[in-house]
């Protein structure tokens, strides 16, 4: 992350986030498909490290093998001459400057962690009155004799972080065409270097 | 840091090297521009420097610190920021450390620093 003046003389927090070039590796359409959508495939990847059918798919497509692969339902881009296998797809086409959008990525790992961070419980609240050792602690986890159990999806200590994460309403403050890069207001999960996905 | 960052930063570095370089102990007179409605004009803030911080990002700030009618007044410049007009600088100091703290706990002949020649 880092920081720019808008206009009127605001300092705002952002991400750079290169996007793209990316290519349309599949147009599925309602009629074979049964709904439209266009696959985008992003990052060099070595061709000794792609899997035959998916260096077929790439040719297919006339491009070089592709690292990531995502697809995104009813594409509104227009393109002249309609959407074509193998067009190259740039930031600056997709989104323009003081558009929203909504960025999707992996949250950093936390590794395993207790209630108070992983559910934001406030743990016991007091260190005397009696208490030892359970600053932290959850509490109770249900009653006695009945149910006899413990509730499914009672929120407990375990593994946080690592999972797909939507973050909405972004603003894109600059859009920087010659590198393709887009600058987005505030934060985006993940860690540096990792990919994200952009929807408008 | 990433290059991409170093690249988005890059226009604003350009600008924070315009100004005359200065580190803390020295005293400098900073022109601030102010917006009044639609009108801005130009202030001044004059002062020592006791501390720059994150230096070489978009995020460095320098404070000034300066005693107004017996009050001392400290302000927070983010250096790239574009309401900073000029800097003057307009004593050099001579001091041991980065961070003059020390100063705040300072009076009159005590808060003096030495000149470096």
């Amino acid at each position: 992350m880092t920081s720019i003046y808008s206009a009127d003389g605001r300092n705002v927090a952002c991400t750079v986030v290169e996007a793209g070039p990316c290519v349309i590796t599949q147009v599925k359409n309602a009629d074979t498909d049964g709904y439209n959508a266009v696959q985008l495939a992003y990052g060099e990847r070595k061709e000794k490290n792609t899997p035959a059918a998916l260096k077929g798919h790439f040719k297919k497509a006339n491009t070089t093998p592709k690292k990531k692969v995502v697809e995104f339902r009813d594409f509104r881009m227009e393109f002249e001459g309609g959407t074509k296998l193998g067009q190259e797809v740039i930031a600056g086409e997709v989104f323009k400057e003081g558009d929203f959008l909504d960025a999707i990525g992996t949250s950093k790992g936390k590794g395993f962690q207790g209630v108070v961070k992983r559910h934001n419980f406030g743990g016991v609240g007091q260190s005397t009155h009696g208490q030892h050792n359970r600053l932290r602690a959850p509490g109770s986890i249900g009653a006695c004799s009945f149910p006899a159990r413990v509730f499914k999806g009672l929120r407990m200590a375990g593994r946080m972080g690592g999972s797909r994460v939507k973050v909405v309403n972004l603003r894109v403050l600059k859009i920087v065409a010659e590198k393709n890069l887009i600058l987005v207001s505030g934060s985006i999960p993940g860690a540096k270097n990792s990919m994200v996905i952009l929807e408008k | 840091m990433s290059e991409l960052i170093k690249f988005i930063e890059k226009e604003y570095q350009e600008q924070v090297s315009k100004f005359p370089s200065f580190k803390s102990g020295d005293t400098i007179n900073v022109h601030v521009k102010i917006k009044e409605g639609n009108k801005e004009r130009v202030q001044q803030f004059q002062g020592t420097v006791i501390q720059r911080k994150n230096a070489g990002t978009n995020g460095e700030t320098f404070t000034v610190r300066k005693v107004s009618n017996g009050i001392g007044v400290e302000r927070i410049f983010p250096i790239v920021s574009p309401s900073i007009d000029k800097i003057e600088v307009l004593r050099r100091g001579k001091v041991r450390r980065a961070r003059l703290y020390y100063l705040r706990g300072r009076q009159g002949k005590a808060a003096r620093i030495k000149e470096k020649l």
